[in-house]
């Protein structure tokens, strides 16, 4: 199943934040979203998940207009990882995953497919032994694991992730793209706004860039993401280079 | 607890307490003599069983109503009365008593509806179409001011000191001499702004995440607004028509039912219902009972009990944020 977007003009407030974007992603693969603060990720990452009808253009699903979905139907065919953390009541975990089959599930409660989804998505990301703890009094760590879990347990075609690392130590980082990645290898699409470039040089295999509502540069990692046009996005100098081991390392020297 | 388990245990002591209620009184009537053709059973069936029902169907709107209030805004502190719905409601009926048109009987809640009508509308217009959860509480907090202010320029505009008298007894809250006709006129307003707010269950839960989590989980706020607004306009508005403003109960009730339901907004829902029934039956069946020189209102009763609640409430969360 094909995401693409297509001509995209998105106005608020009187502000321009996409200025005529196309672009597509490919099922199978984690697409970043780069780009500087303001430069239009959030917005193009809430009209890809269909809560914000762009005034022009259209984001397609298989060259279905996704703004032509019923609601329930896109809820379970495209699932959305806001930015922050949000649990508002004293729930416990297993509670928060099942949420997540909301548009899966009857009006009559959950049948045993969607436990079993809920059980498959608290395993893939290690909460099974969470699931009776209450998830306001998890760490951070442990929250964004469950909230992943949550999303998951909805078994999206698309899983639109909006800086998923924010707040969270390395390991925990490599954790969450690891489990991004590996739903990714399944067969699903992945498309994930992140700000480390490093994380994003490792873990991303196709790269979308925006520059002040504009796409600056798209396409496979290594030929979109290069030191001259992460630094025009993001207006720093940027030396690229290769750890000991061979990773990828994006380093910002300094402002331009 | 297990949520069914829950509800039948709610719901077997609403059956006991509206049976105490039909006993209890200044009156004392024992069952034995519910069915007789004298006194007693007129007492019965004229005064207490249509006053027992009001005072359940009230108490299960109010109480639902609260529940979808706090989870529709994600605050546990969260009331009809925010909206400025009860308010509005009440300014429709007091309007109605200032000209004296309480001699017909469905004048007043004629009135009282079409205040709450009228202020849901007004919330409508001023949270616009945006389905925003911040301009919905402002616009809320700005009608209820706008109806009090304008209930008490009536009360003081009020012709004769006996109107004033009226218009603030009834306003108090009460479900003194309540007759079936008060019954047949609330009982299917509430009924069906329940089942609007049962309607409600899903999203709220979806809400849990946040409103974008839950609009991408296939949520319409904008629908999810407009069964709260009917829903709370309904239930509100035809328990202040038939009781005045009786306040705290959809405040108080889903507190009182969350250690055993859970915290998730749908399951709070009809344990709410079943337990705000129980508090208005037993908290009217105990003002009945005070041997005090004239009934104390049920309003102020309510008052009295769910202001230090509220207080309490308050300490705790600050203790827990601390």
């Amino acid at each position: 199943m094909k995401l693409a977007f297509d001509s995209l003009d998105l106005t608020l407030r009187g502000r321009e934040i996409l200025k005529t974007v196309s672009g597509q992603f490919q099922p199978g693969k984690v697409t970043v979203i780069l780009g500087a603060n303001g430069a239009g990720k959030s917005s193009l990452l809430s009209c890809l998940a269909g809560l914000r009808e762009p005034q022009g253009g259209s984001v397609t699903l298989d060259n279905q207009p996704l703004f032509s979905l019923d609601n329930r139907e896109r809820g379970r065919l495209i699932g959305l990882l806001p930015q922050r953390p949000d649990i508002h009541w004293n729930v416990d975990v297993k509670t928060i995953v099942g949420l997540g089959r909301l548009p899966h599930s009857g009006r009559w409660g959950m049948s045993d497919a969607d436990h079993q989804a809920v059980a498959r998505a608290m395993v893939a990301t290690d909460c099974a032994d969470l699931a009776d703890r209450k998830a306001m009094r998890l760490s951070g760590g442990e929250q964004g694991r469950v909230l992943l879990a949550r999303v998951l347990a909805g078994e999206p075609r698309w899983l639109l992730a909006d800086e998923p690392l924010a707040s969270l130590d390395p390991a925990h980082q490599f954790d969450v793209l690891e489990r991004l990645k590996t739903y990714a290898r399944a067969g699903q699409g992945v498309i994930v706004v992140l700000h480390d470039l490093t994380q994003a040089a490792r873990f991303a295999d196709d790269v979308i860039v925006l520059k002040e509502g504009n796409v600056l540069a798209a396409g496979p990692r290594e030929q979109a993401m290069t030191a001259e046009t992460m630094g025009e996005a993001y207006g720093v100098e940027i030396q690229m280079g290769t750890s000991a081991t061979g990773e990828p390392l994006v380093v910002p020297v300094r402002r331009l | 607890m297990n949520s069914v388990r829950l509800n039948i245990l709610l719901a077997l002591g609403l059956f006991a307490a509206m049976l105490f209620s039909l006993a209890a009184g200044k009156v004392w009537v024992a069952p034995s003599t519910w069915w007789s053709d004298d006194l007693a059973g007129l007492i019965i069936m004229e005064l207490r069983i249509p006053r027992t029902i009001l005072g359940a169907a009230i108490g299960a709107g109010l109480g639902m109503a609260g529940a979808a209030m706090q989870g529709y805004l994600r605050n546990p502190l969260a009331d009809p009365g925010v909206f400025g719905v009860s308010s509005s409601a009440a300014l429709g009926a007091v309007t109605s008593l200032y000209f004296g048109f309480a001699m017909t009987a469905w004048l007043l809640p004629a009135f009282a509806l079409a205040g709450a009508g009228i202020g849901m509308g007004l919330l409508a217009l001023l949270a616009g179409r945006s389905g925003s959860l911040i301009l919905f509480t402002l616009a809320g907090v700005i009608i209820a001011s706008l109806a009090s202010s304008l209930t008490t320029l009536i009360i003081s505009l009020a012709p004769t000191p006996f109107a004033t008298t009226e218009i603030v007894t009834w306003l108090m809250g009460a479900l003194t001499d309540r007759s079936w006709d008060d019954v047949k006129l609330a009982l299917p307003l509430i009924a069906t702004g329940m089942v609007f707010l049962m309607a409600t269950g899903r999203s709220l839960d979806a809400l849990t995440l946040g409103e974008d989590a839950a609009r991408s989980m296939g949520v319409n706020v904008l629908r999810l607004q407009w069964l709260a607004v009917i829903g709370v306009g309904l239930t509100v508005g035809a328990s202040v028509a038939a009781a005045g403003i009786i306040g705290f109960v959809g405040l108080i009730v889903p507190h009182l039912v969350r250690p055993f339901a859970g915290h998730r907004p749908s399951a709070v829902m009809l344990p709410s219902a079943l337990a705000g029934a129980l508090l208005i039956v037993v908290a009217d069946s105990l003002v009945r009972i005070l041997p005090s020189v004239s009934e104390l209102r049920l309003g102020i009763a309510m008052a009295l009990l769910g202001a230090p609640f509220f207080m309490i409430l308050l300490f705790k969360m600050h203790r827990e944020l601390a």
